[in-house]
């Protein structure tokens, strides 16, 4: 049953994907965005990893997704920059979707031709922050030092400058 | 979990992360760009669960922990970058900087 939850919530997250991307008007492409992330964290809840579908709601639904809609704020949206990007969408989509045929090709390929493994044995591990904090820990020391670059670099694209 | 669920699973996030791919090759504008970004590493992020879910281990999760981190660095970066492109040189598309120089 919870099989069937954590399909039927990722086929629906590929699908608002797919709108997502294919959309002319940023606001609806985010909006599908949100829908994508969130059918995702039901995706998560069903694989019983409830911590990643709690993040996966608060942080990237929520706070990813709200510094974007700041930004979206500011972009051009008039009716002309709508038609701009719907006719060029319709012109140049055929390209890029031969290149990703070509890249998935072999990925599905991969699939069909390994079959299933067979089934591992279920072994109750530590819990995720006896990972993260174990042998784990230079990661995450790595991954604070990547945000703290992030903030550094945010603040210094985006401070004024006193003449140009 | 059977192991059709877990082939079907890594499927779906190969086509999540194919998504993200030809949206960051057809679009031009900075933003959706940006936007199919999470979608190629919301794909992953599936696939490591899925994978965690298979073997009843946690490190699925702890692997997902790093993607988010990795999100909200790019996001942080690249909204950043968007702005001060817009602000000094009214760039929306990537396609009008092909210089490193403006």
């Amino acid at each position: 049953m919870s099989d069937l939850a954590a399909i039927w919530c990722a086929s629906v997250a590929l699908a608002c994907a797919i709108l997502a991307v294919t959309r002319p008007a940023i606001v609806h492409a985010l909006i599908w965005l949100v829908a994508a992330l969130l059918s995702l964290a039901g995706c998560f809840f069903a694989l019983g990893a409830g911590f990643a579908g709690a993040v996966q709601i608060l942080i990237y639904a929520g706070a990813i997704v709200a510094v974007f809609v700041f930004v979206v704020m500011t972009a051009d949206a008039s009716p002309e920059a709508l038609a701009r990007e719907r006719a060029r969408l319709a012109q140049g989509w055929r390209r890029p979707a031969a290149a990703v045929g070509l890249v998935a090709l072999p990925l599905a390929l991969g699939l069909l031709a390994g079959g299933t493994s067979p089934a591992a044995a279920p072994d109750s591990g530590p819990s995720l922050g006896a990972i993260l904090f174990g042998p784990w820990a230079v990661a995450v020391e790595v991954a604070s030092g990547l945000l703290l670059a992030a903030l550094m670099g945010a603040r210094h694209l985006g401070r004024r400058r006193e003449e140009p | 979990m059977s192991g059709a669920t877990f082939l079907i699973l890594l499927a779906l996030s190969g086509g999540i992360f194919a998504t993200g791919f030809f949206g960051l090759m057809a679009r031009r504008a900075i933003l959706f760009q940006l936007i199919s970004l999470e979608m190629m590493l919301a794909g992953p992020a599936l696939a490591f669960l899925a994978g965690g879910a298979w073997h009843g281990s946690q490190q699925g999760q702890a692997m997902f922990v790093f993607i988010i981190i990795l999100a909200a660095a790019e996001v942080a970066l690249g909204l950043a970058l968007y702005l001060a492109l817009r602000r000094g040189a009214d760039v929306e598309d990537s396609d009008t900087i092909t210089g490193l120089k403006h």
